[in-house]
């Protein structure tokens, strides 16, 4: 056993800091500026962890998204906090931190009491490398070995999008989600609308390409395309597409749908569901990675714009 | 104490802290932003866990790598769902409140302008 570095015991001093403050802090807006600071501090953790590809979702999804979605929430909520809201009595919160405590001990006591045998899949997902022909294990694990995963994870995303789309008011069905964003068109915020994403989009493509041999993915990429899309939308330089658009939906379905259908070829030409033919596999991968970046940036983007809120005449 | 250690001793207490403000705070989007907390803490400790599991060259099992970058998706759609829900209801009754007591009143959508 190595002797943690003193990077690593501030680190997780911090982020344990982080957490009490998002848990304890009056005003939800500054919880939600803690979470994301949070957040990224925890991407940090996880590069510690020599888990890079996770460390990338991680800052990109939980920190960088996430973070929006909470903040944009906060600011429209912010009326709401001037209704008085009882805190629950002392009974219930004295249970309640002795409840957590006694679960956090429990895990802490797991986490300090590891047997000393492991078991791990990382030599099976080396060993087989060569039925995929990309080197990257995680997108290996991601695309290949567990692909199901990742296909199911990708129709969650579409149930959320339609579970966000039906909240709409009657008068904006079909309409375009969220605001109409109004900035100075001569302002620092749409300069850097026009500057930024040729950039980003560079990037999120990159990012999707050496996923097959470094870390990265689809994810990732997609992740970044989306924030793009968010800033052209946030300095209003384009609007949110109305959601009735057909284009819009098949761009929605397009990466579930790839998914679905090279999985029902693989149970028609080869072994069992989902699986690729060796000699076609990377070109398969690539293909379905292709339409789940545009799949992933779309839905992330939605999901972010919200529920509809006009209707699509005006 | 190695260094994973400490990082699991971080995600333990992150959890404890989660359902913690799960439970005490009355807003909704606090509960929410503690959910997420929660949630972060458990994929810390696949990470600690698969830390373990460094193998034929790769510094952590990636199949629990795999299955937290999936997490860490659904978690994110299903926050931005409870976010939805919780601004439409804010939107309908005019505040966030989850107790009983105070049922919204049966507010109509505001037209379209």
């Amino acid at each position: 056993m190595s002797v943690a570095t003193v990077f690593e015991i501030v680190l997780a001093a911090v982020v344990l800091g982080l957490g009490i403050w998002t848990t304890a802090v009056r005003e939800t807006y500054s919880a939600t500026v803690g979470f994301i600071a949070y957040g990224l501090l925890v991407a940090l953790i996880w590069v510690r962890l020599d888990a890079v590809d996770v460390a990338l979702t991680e800052a990109a999804i939980g920190g960088g998204l996430g973070g929006v979605l909470l903040l944009g929430a906060a600011a429209r909520l912010r009326n709401a906090e001037l209704v008085a809201t009882e805190a629950p009595g002392k009974v219930t919160r004295v249970s309640a931190a002795a409840l957590s405590i006694l679960i956090a001990a429990a895990l802490a006591g797991a986490v300090l009491m590891l047997p000393d045998s492991v078991s791990t899949l990382a030599p099976t997902v080396v060993a087989h490398t060569w039925a995929t022909g990309l080197t990257n294990p995680i997108t290996n694990v991601l695309m290949a070995f567990r692909a199901m995963d990742t296909m199911l994870e990708k129709v969650v995303l579409l149930l959320a999008i339609v579970g966000v789309w039906s909240l709409a008011p009657d008068s904006a069905w079909g309409g375009h989600p969220g605001p109409r964003h109004q900035t100075d068109p001569h302002g620092v915020l749409a300069f850097l609308a026009r500057l930024l994403p040729p950039v980003g989009i560079v990037v999120g493509i990159y990012i999707l390409w050496t996923g097959a041999n470094h870390p990265g993915g689809a994810f990732q990429g997609g992740a970044i395309l989306a924030s793009m899309w968010l800033l052209a939308i946030m300095a209003g330089l384009t609007d949110t597409p109305p959601v009735s658009s057909r284009r819009l939906r098949f761009i929605l379905i397009a990466g579930p749908g790839l998914f679905l259908i090279v999985g029902l070829g693989g149970l028609w030409f080869g072994a069992a569901f989902l699986a690729y033919p060796p000699a076609l596999a990377k070109p398969l991968i690539l293909g379905i990675e292709i339409a789940m970046i545009l799949t992933i940036a779309t839905t992330l983007g939605l999901l972010l714009a919200g529920a509809p809120e006009r209707s699509a005449e005006r | 104490m190695s260094a994973v250690t400490v990082f699991g001793l971080c995600a333990a207490a992150a959890v404890g802290l989660g359902l913690y403000g799960l439970i005490t705070n009355p807003q909704p989007l606090r509960k929410i932003i503690a959910f997420n907390l929660l949630g972060s803490g458990v994929f810390l400790l696949f990470g600690v866990i698969g830390r373990r599991g460094a193998a034929a060259g790769v510094g952590n099992d990636p199949v629990p790598q795999a299955l937290v970058i999936t997490g860490v998706v659904v978690a994110f759609s299903a926050t931005a769902l409870a976010i939805a829900l919780l601004l439409r209801l804010f939107q309908k009754a005019g505040s966030t409140t989850l107790s009983n007591g105070a049922l919204p009143s049966a507010g109509s959508d505001p037209p379209s302008g």
